[in-house]
């Protein structure tokens, strides 16, 4: 086996080197909320996907979530045939221009690459960004309506990654899918979480529009478990099942002294007021949000890195970000590293504060801070920090933003009959269906497993959506033998 | 989604209710629960208290006291208007259990809200005291609705235009310390009211909840900005509230927040002044 591999390498005598994407000058960029890297040119994306090997049996496909058809749309890429590339993406992704994008693809394909071994891997995630960009912007994304309608409603709750991919499999199988949303705006975490100069939300946009020409209707401002409820769902608009997929959008918070003061956010908060409300276009937007001085976030994952960027492109003279472990153990996506490095953002690893100071009028302005060393990795397989008591420390900052992640909005578990559902929130599903504990009731994503990443709840919502598809199927013989 | 105005009655030069038409949130409100609005594309999202409704027309009834740029937006609008966006009924609705003897205590707007749980209490049993107050005469609302579900009425005003001169929890005071016998008491209205009244009802223990409104954002539990220290527990407003036990709420960690953006507050209104016709 190896020997094979290293034989497929030897292929490539004189290696293309892995090709960057052009981007924004940092010290240009972080005066603005525009996207960071440009995306490749089309001959960039050619020499990059002629990079691929073409394995026999692709790893890289193992690695993904999804399953999308890497060697094959690279192929068609490096032919110079996009738009070919970005429906055999489309196949496995309904959301490809978002997962380019976002994918933590240094931990799934990129990672099984076999060009790594020996240099560095294909850029599978740029080129994914690459294809998709170029069929939105060629205008001619291919819509494969379904021509036999099933006559069957299916309710999808959220609109966030789960949903849309739920949502779009199950429109195209011949399903009337009513797309419900909490906020007034669809796209869950990728309109309200994750910031403009990361994900532009003309992307996400023209995703929901995409979804919205196959058939698919959105309803906004719909807190399903408070507007409407589940049974009624069932009952009273005739949905024959249902799938949730409402996220991970409970903060959580530190617990510890002055998390109350004024300036002190949750990141959910920062980042919603940021994105969702365009606070960075205030006053031409209504809603403000406090500028900081000094900003400093606590956690180290791809929403904190989102927020301690944001506050730098707020104005912040400085954005600091505070973690209890070291770089090694941040779970962010090492490109976000490096732009928030890039940016500025200052780093400060094995540190964890123990207190929000405040001043005479209640407003954050400072952190006690412990130092912190790893001891012996915890259940995560990561070292398990232990504060070193002696060496409490103040640091300075007028806005503290708390990204130490998130758990699932109890609301519909609390408000449903006989859905069963974990402390923490989390809706117990069987994790080869999204089957929960009430018929014809289905769940994935952030709301099954606590804040993960975009692309797992897709993956979540297509077995959801299978699941779903098959035990309508059933009932419909049975109805109609 | 796009809600109707259906109605708008002006009450005083800074009051006014709606009538909005948005049929599953009439289906489904309790007192004590709210809806969040929003009235355009650039536009904030601000909670507001439902006072009544009409399950015939599929409408709510919103009270509304202008504070800001968007109630004063929402002011400039008349009945057949627009608004983009209204979500809800979102909170905890109000305990409407048989305590006895119930008062409920409204300041100035809080008198909307106060208003469907005076009713709901009636329903279920009390024997409803109502104590509303207002600055002046002019701004006292809703008080013939409050006399048709309260079992005895007092009011007070400010500058002694119509009922008791002074506060609304001295009535509070002068009722307890008249020997009548309080079972629960509920007051909404502005947090220095609303801690005044669970100072005045502490001495004597009588259970007193309040029903808060924080700056809020999505109004569903994602955000914590609404979030208010209660017994030394952090809880959020628009998921575990609106209400609280009054003796337990943080009324100063709560009233600074509530103050957070007075300064973007004032640029976001002048800045809509000063925009060119």
């Amino acid at each position: 086996m190896k020997t094979k591999r290293q034989s497929e390498i030897k292929k490539t005598k004189t290696p293309i080197p892995r090709q960057r994407m052009a981007e924004q000058d940092p010290k240009t960029r972080i005066k603005n909320f525009e996207e960071v890297p440009f995306g490749f040119t089309e001959e960039e994306a050619k020499l990059e996907a002629a990079r691929c090997l073409q394995c026999k049996n692709p790893r890289c496909v193992e690695g993904c979530p999804v399953q999308v058809p890497i060697p094959k749309f690279l192929n068609l890429i490096s032919k110079g045939l996009f738009l070919e590339a970005a429906r055999e993406i489309r196949a496995q992704n309904v959301l490809p221009a978002i997962c380019g994008r976002v994918c933590p693809q240094e931990d799934q394909c990129e990672k099984l690459c076999l060009l790594g071994n020996r240099f560095k891997p294909v850029s599978i995630g740029y080129l994914e960004r690459f294809a998709a960009d170029y069929e939105r912007k060629s205008g001619q994304i291919l819509i494969s309506g379904n021509n036999h309608p099933l006559g069957k409603k299916v309710a999808v709750i959220g609109s966030g990654p789960a949903s849309l991919a739920a949502a779009g499999d199950l429109v195209r199988w011949g399903y009337e899918v009513t797309v419900f949303e909490a906020l007034h705006e669809p796209g869950g975490v990728l309109t309200y979480g994750i910031p403009e100069f990361r994900l532009p939300k003309a992307i996400v946009k023209a995703e929901v529009e995409f979804l919205q020409r196959l058939g698919v209707n959105f309803q906004m401002d719909t807190v399903v478990g408070r507007t409407i409820s589940i049974e009624e769902l069932f009952q009273e608009e005739g949905f024959s099942a249902i799938f949730i997929g409402t996220g991970a959008g409970l903060p959580r918070f530190l617990g510890i002294p002055g998390e109350n003061l004024v300036g002190v956010y949750s990141a959910n908060e920062y980042l919603t007021r940021a994105n969702l409300m365009k606070a960075y276009k205030f006053p031409e937007y209504d809603t403000p949000v406090i500028r900081g001085r000094v900003v400093a976030t606590l956690g180290g994952g791809n929403v904190s890195i989102d927020s301690a960027r944001t506050a730098l492109r707020l104005g912040a003279e400085k954005s600091l970000l505070l973690y209890r472990r070291s770089r090694d153990e941040m779970p962010a996506r090492t490109d976000e590293i490096e732009h928030a490095e890039a940016e500025g953002v200052e780093f400060h690893f094995l540190t964890s504060p123990v207190e929000i100071l405040g001043d005479s009028k209640g407003r954050a302005r400072a952190l006690r801070c412990q130092k912190m060393t790893l001891g012996e990795p915890d259940e995560s397989g990561r070292r398990r920090p232990v504060p070193d008591k002696e060496s409490e420390f103040d640091i300075e900052a007028d806005v503290v933003i708390v990204a130490i992640g998130n758990d699932p909005n109890k609301l519909i578990p609390s408000t449903t009959l006989g859905l069963s559902s974990q402390n923490k929130g989390g809706i117990v599903v069987d994790p080869k269906t999204g089957r929960t504990s009430r018929k014809n009731v289905y769940a994935g994503g952030d709301a099954v497993t606590g804040a993960a990443t975009v692309i797992l709840a897709m993956g979540a919502g297509r077995k959801a959506a299978e699941a779903i598809h098959q035990e309508l199927s059933r009932e419909s013989k049975i109805l109609f033998p | 989604m796009r809600f109707k105005i259906l109605k708008k009655v002006t009450l005083s030069d800074s009051t006014f209710w709606l009538k909005v038409e948005a049929a599953r949130i009439a289906k489904k409100c309790r007192p004590g629960q709210f809806v969040i609005i929003r009235l355009n594309d650039t536009g904030e999202r601000i909670p507001l208290t439902i006072v009544d409704r009409d399950l015939s027309e599929g409408s709510i009834a919103l009270y509304v006291k202008i504070a800001g740029k968007t109630t004063a937006l929402l002011g400039s609008k008349s009945a057949g208007d627009e608004i983009l966006d209204v979500a809800g009924p979102l909170g905890t609705p109000s305990p409407l259990e048989n305590y006895g003897t119930a008062v409920c205590v409204g300041g100035g707007i809080g008198v909307a809200a106060i208003y469907p749980i005076a009713k709901g209490l009636k329903e279920a049993g009390n024997r409803v005291i109502g104590l509303i107050g207002a600055d002046r005469a002019q701004h006292c609302i809703l008080e013939e609705e409050m006399r048709g579900v309260c079992d005895k009425l007092l009011i007070a005003t400010d500058d002694g235009s119509k009922g008791h001169r002074g506060f609304v929890t001295e009535l509070l005071k002068n009722l307890i310390d008249s020997g009548e016998k309080i079972d629960y008491v509920i007051a909404i209205g502005p947090l220095p009211m609303m801690k005044a009244a669970a100072n005045v009802t502490k001495p004597s223990g009588i259970k007193t909840s309040v029903s808060l409104n924080p700056i809020m954002v999505d109004g569903s539990g994602m955000c914590g900005g609404c979030r208010v220290s209660v017994g030394g527990e952090t809880k959020f407003a628009c998921v575990d509230g609106p209400e609280f036990d009054g003796h337990k709420v943080d009324f100063e960690g709560l009233s600074r927040r509530l103050a957070a953006y007075r300064d973007y507050e004032e640029a976001a209104t002048n800045s809509c002044r000063s925009i060119p016709r």
